[in-house]
């Protein structure tokens, strides 16, 4: 069997993007302190033409190549851009933050762009070995990324520990991956896939135990309960543009990692870990948000969010339908938006010296800045789920699905949780509006910046108006 | 002739070693990183022993891949390490406790 040129086309966005990580690396080591500002250029404009490569070969229906071990589908296409978009805007809100703390080094964006490429593979993985090497490819750009600031003493203890669980969370998952390979005798996920059979009649022993490994190994990565430990530290931890860029887009690859190992390959084992997963949704719904009540730091309250919003990812998954899939991507694409924008913000808050990351730094900021003061008002609001902002429907939709499979008592659950949780986020609403600013200093950042994150937070309003669009394109991305 | 499930038992108890090694271990990072390859490297020997029993070479293929992204996760580990040192000046995994909430 020999490669043609038609089989590299399907993987043309990773090619490219690679070759512009390796010339970046180059152009970083040689262009002077004082011109860095070429590096974060360069790093924006390979992912633009990146996402423009993806949305060009936008297939009509799923292209295997190499092998079978790489896959080019609509959900991949979908994912992958939103991938770019996010990691565009995560290079748009550090570059002032990191210019103030004299953090503004050509390592940020190489680790970022390596970390992207690493997504990308993983979300077009169809086979254990792509699947795992764009895994590591990604933690290990991250480790690094949260060991940036060196000097830091919670930055280092953070980056320890998301190393030691990311690596535990990795050796789980390869023990699962090697017993599903010992029962299976394939890599391969499709093969994968037809060895259990469509009602799971390959089920044995050996396959069930793979099955556990693998649920525990992607809960981790996910930072599902009660493997959910790294989370918050990592969150509040690391310099705030990791945080963003941690907290954003492999959450996308985490989906599609999630749907490449549990619907592409193991649907005949449905019944079995959905009950898992019913077990980590409700875990991850009650501790995200109970928890989340008690923090006073911004960064590590929104640390559980995400545990919690993981939680309502998975139900989704757990309806097990087509609508279902859509549904979670749905969620789980709306949810990155969100987080982008409230870590956009606090990264707008703060000035050298100064993080802006705990609750008490956003008192009384409508009288400091009624604009940002609204816009905070609109990604909170919107992250606990309250109409017409975009969380709202993302939540309606994983909801609707349940009730569809008659699951009507896992909704009724998630909808008391995510009552509790509206609470913390409503508590930031009122510190903003109803207390008085123990700082009086005016918020003073770049007009791009402003733009920037205005556009982000008026995205979310805009598409919680109108979110058949949205929606729709993740529909598309599952219609078979 | 050594049956396929004299290996796993072995690949079995060396993962647990490994993962016991993590969890129970309150002191040194350097054991919890030895503890760590060791849970790979469990990983690898099921590999194999699965690979030569199915008669099928991607599982052996598939350890190199490991054992290649393992020697790039314990650089990466140990650089971290030493910034940690630097900052802390202690590597007990009993005093890392500055981020706590």
């Amino acid at each position: 069997m020999s490669l043609m040129l038609n089989d590299f086309l399907p993987a043309a966005p990773e090619i490219f993007l690679l070759s512009m990580t390796c010339l970046i690396l180059l152009v970083d080591v040689y262009v002077p302190e004082r011109y860095r500002l070429v590096t974060y250029q360069l790093s924006q404009a390979s992912l633009v033409v990146t996402a423009i490569l993806v949305m060009l070969l936008y297939p009509a229906e799923s292209v295997l190549t190499f092998s079978d071990s790489f896959v080019l589908d609509r959900m991949g296409s979908v994912l992958k851009v939103f991938v770019l978009l996010m990691t565009y805007f995560a290079f748009f809100y550090s570059k002032e933050y990191l210019r103030a703390r004299n953090l503004f080094k050509g390592e940020f964006y190489l680790l970022g762009l390596f970390a992207v490429l690493g997504m990308m593979v993983l979300i077009s993985g169809h086979s254990f070995l792509t699947l795992y090497l764009g895994l590591e490819l990604l933690s290990l750009a991250l480790y690094a990324l949260v060991a940036l600031h060196r000097d830091s003493i919670v930055a280092s203890e953070a980056a320890m520990k998301y190393f030691i669980l990311a690596a535990l969370a990795s050796g789980i998952l390869l023990y699962g991956i090697s017993l599903l390979y010992g029962a299976t005798g394939t890599l391969d996920i499709g093969e994968l896939r037809s060895a259990i059979g469509a009602e799971g009649e390959g089920r044995n022993i050996v396959l069930m135990l793979g099955l556990v490994f693998v649920v525990v190994g992607i809960a981790f990565k996910l930072g599902a309960v009660p493997f959910h430990m790294w989370v918050p530290d990592l969150y509040q931890g690391a310099p705030t543009p990791v945080t963003l860029f941690v907290g954003t887009a492999p959450k996308l690859a985490g989906f599609a990692m999630l749907m490449r190992f549990l619907v592409d390959g193991m649907v005949g084992l449905r019944g079995d870990w959905s009950d898992m997963l019913i077990l980590l949704a409700i875990l991850s719904l009650a501790v995200g948000n109970v928890v989340a009540i008690a923090q006073t730091n911004l960064k590590r309250m929104l640390g559980y969010s995400t545990i919690a919003h993981m939680g309502y990812m998975f139900l989704g998954l757990i309806a097990g339908t087509a609508a279902g899939y859509a549904a979670s991507m749905f969620y789980i694409i709306v949810y990155a938006l969100m987080a982008m924008g409230g870590f956009g913000m606090i990264i707008l808050l703060s000035r050298a010296g100064f993080e802006s990351d705990r609750l008490d730094d956003f008192r009384g900021l409508n009288e400091r800045s009624p604009w940002y003061a609204f816009l905070m008002l609109i990604l909170m609001l919107s992250m606990g789920g309250l109409p017409p902002f975009l969380g709202f429907w993302a939540k309606w939709s994983v909801l609707r699905e349940l009730v569809a499979v008659d699951m009507v008592w896992l909704a009724v659950v998630s909808v008391v949780f995510s009552l509790i949780g509206l609470f913390y986020y409503i508590r930031i609403v009122r510190l903003m509006y109803f207390e008085k600013p123990t700082d009086h200093s005016a918020v003073a950042a770049p007009a791009d910046m402003r733009v920037m994150i205005s556009t982000n937070a008026l995205a979310i309003l805009a598409l919680g108006l109108y979110p058949g669009a949205l929606m729709a394109l993740c529909i598309s991305a599952f219609a078979i | 002739m050594i049956a396929l499930s004299d290996f796993l038992i072995l690949g079995a108890i060396m993962f647990c070693l490994g993962v016991a090694g993590i969890y129970i271990n309150r002191k040194n990072l350097i054991i919890l990183m030895m503890s760590l390859e060791l849970m790979l490297l469990a990983v690898n020997m099921n590999f194999v022993a699965f690979s030569h029993y199915l008669g099928d070479v991607a599982g052996q293929i598939f350890v190199f891949f490991i054992l290649t992204v393992a020697a790039a996760e314990a650089a990466i580990g140990l650089a971290i390490l030493v910034v940690l040192f630097r900052n802390r000046q202690t590597i007990n995994v009993g005093e890392l406790d500055s981020l706590k909430g």
